[in-house]
């Protein structure tokens, strides 16, 4: 009887492991075939001849103009380029001091128990959805900004950016924290022996020790603004304007994506260009994320590698 | 153990009623396209559902051009479009259900130009509107009012009153690439109230807390009315769509009727459309 129930548990268990590791092998497929989906559809501009009408490769850098829907259409990616780097720039110039100080406060200063309130309150700004906060800042934030500093135009690369960089600080303060917290403790009784004061340790000999840790959290922070969608299609305004000023209205291409998807007409050269979009916003990401990741790994190994 | 089997017929329980709802969803009437139409299809859909228990209305929206696919592809019964089909999607149905499908108007909208409450403009031409859309006219003074930039609102290329906006009022000229498109007419509508420098344009039951501009033609000038926009006085008015495929029959035909019937032409009133007949 015993026995029997044993056998079962194992095999009950076998089970559930199998169960396990088919679904991490699924996600792993899934991203794959998400993968090949956008290549296949993209595909088309460089080898469809009916397409190649519309759109070709080249097309995508001529001119400034991304004006998809027109007796002359244009599918310059210039301006939605442009847009992406100018909003993701800005969020990150907000975003990445205060998401630094505070990390370096909450591992280095903090007490424990306002150390234990501090992260997950932080991380609960990651919960918040991106659609609120981009309702927040078309509706209020844009206003506000725009009386205080008398800006021609309401929705701007600014206010979107401001916006993303709330999206954003989570995320890096979460990864930078985690890196500042695999510094070994020796290093810092090392310093503070040594006669240094806290914050001495903690800005000349800890930051600069996490530092590949801390900028492959920048780096993810980015790769998070430069695929962030909702924000930025509400609170950016949307004009495909080829230009620096960062007080103008702007349009990413994930927006563009978004915005525009949903009319567009199946396997026109508008759609198969949107998927180029795609096709490019997630080598850009993938490769962003590849390099923090490998950042990450070279910390830990820098850190604790050495001890082998 | 008896918790857990007790667990077990509360899932199961969980599991049937939920597989109900997919049935239940399968006799559905969907309804589903522009957003213009969305405040309309889910007042009828509401008064319908009071009035006649046991019929389901779903209403979505998304743009009249996400309508007509789910109409192409069988996701939807009814699709709510703001502008008419294009050939391209005519010719899909037909080579799809054999049949061009049902062109249904349903109420008419005259396509509103909002300005900032401030703005002392209160009638513009449609040359003038056509240049201020297109890039040509930047600044207010230029058409008689203070010497500021002109903020341009627009809708995105997803939108039938886009489209509907470039052919009628625009000439099919492109817009210009400092037009700032908003997800919706809502969003359009609040940024001109907030923007004393803004122009928008959209749906008439939108305007709210907005200018209405009137539209100076050869014969007079003339705002979105009940009058001007049946007679087509007013130049930017249109007509607002249902499409089936096939045609309605059943259910379906019942709904149409009664949205037809005096009683669902009444409601279009209440939203701030105008009536078809």
């Amino acid at each position: 009887m015993s026995l029997k129930k044993t056998r079962f548990k194992y095999l009950g268990e076998s089970l559930i492991e199998g169960n396990i590791k088919i679904t991490a092998i699924l996600a792993i497929i899934a991203v794959f075939l998400i993968f090949f989906f956008i290549l296949r559809e993209s595909l088309p501009i460089f080898f469809n001849g009916e397409v190649q009408q519309e759109i070709t490769f080249g097309k995508f850098f001529q001119g400034i103009q991304w004006q998809p829907v027109s007796d002359h259409p244009r599918f310059s990616l210039w301006p939605i380029i442009m847009g992406s780097l100018k909003v993701t720039m800005i969020a990150l110039v907000f975003a990445v001091p205060v998401a630094i100080g505070a990390a370096l406060y909450s591992s280095e200063f903090a007490g424990r128990r306002l150390k234990e309130f501090i992260k997950p309150v932080v991380e609960l700004l990651a919960g918040i959805p991106s659609v609120v906060l981009g309702f927040f800042a078309l509706i209020i934030m844009a206003s506000f900004l725009k009386n205080i500093f008398g800006w021609t135009y309401r929705l701007n690369a600014v206010n979107a950016g401001i916006a993303l960089g709330f999206a954003i600080i989570p995320a890096i303060y979460s990864l930078a924290e985690d890196a500042l917290n695999a510094v070994p403790k020796s290093f810092r009784e090392a310093a503070l022996g040594l006669g240094a004061t806290p914050w001495q340790t903690a800005v000349k000999v800890v930051l600069p020790a996490a530092l590949p840790g801390v900028s492959a959290a920048v780096l993810f922070g980015m790769g998070r603004a430069v695929g962030e969608t909702m924000v930025v299609l509400m609170a950016a305004g949307n004009a495909p304007l080829f230009s620096l000023n960062p007080l103008e209205s702007t349009r990413t291409m994930t927006a563009t994506i978004a915005a525009e998807l949903g009319e567009v007409v199946f396997g026109s050269g508008h759609y198969h260009a949107l998927f180029f979009i795609g096709l490019t916003l997630f080598t850009v990401t993938f490769v962003i994320n590849l390099i923090s990741w490998a950042l990450f790994d070279g910390l830990m190994s820098k850190l604790y590698g050495a001890k082998k | 153990m008896k918790l857990k089997t007790i667990m077990f017929w509360a899932s199961l329980a969980l599991v049937v009623i939920m597989a109900c709802n997919f049935v239940m969803a399968g006799k559905a009437i969907t309804l589903k396209g522009s957003d213009t139409l969305l405040m309309l299809g889910q007042r009828w859909a509401e008064l319908y559902m009071q009035k006649n228990p046991g019929v389901v209305i779903q209403v979505t929206g998304g743009g009249s051009g996400v309508g007509i696919a789910a109409l192409i592809n069988g996701s939807t019964d009814i699709c709510q479009a703001s502008r008419s089909m294009k050939d391209s999607e005519r010719k899909k149905i037909r080579e799809r259900y054999f049949n061009l499908g049902s062109e249904i108007p349903v109420a008419k909208d005259g396509v509103t130009l909002y300005l900032n409450e401030k703005n002392q403009i209160s009638e513009l031409t449609l040359d003038q509107i056509k240049d201020v859309y297109t890039g040509k006219t930047t600044n207010w003074s230029q058409l008689g009012g203070p010497d500021a930039k002109i903020i341009v609102y627009g809708r995105e290329n997803s939108s039938g009153t886009y489209a509907f906006f470039r052919e009628a009022a625009m000439k099919n000229a492109d817009y210009t690439s400092s037009m700032q498109s908003l997800p919706g007419t809502s969003a359009v509508v609040n940024a001109v109230a907030k923007d004393k420098y803004g122009v928008g344009f959209g749906g008439a039951a939108y305007a709210k807390g907005v200018k209405e501009v009137a539209i100076k033609t050869a014969k007079g000038s003339f705002k979105p009315t009940a009058e001007t926009v049946k007679s087509g006085q007013y130049p930017l008015s249109r007509n607002l769509y249902w499409y089936v495929r096939g045609k309605p029959s059943g259910e379906i035909k019942k709904l149409v009727d009664w949205v037809l019937s005096p009683e669902g032409q009444e409601v279009v009133k209440t939203v701030g459309y105008f009536t078809v007949k």
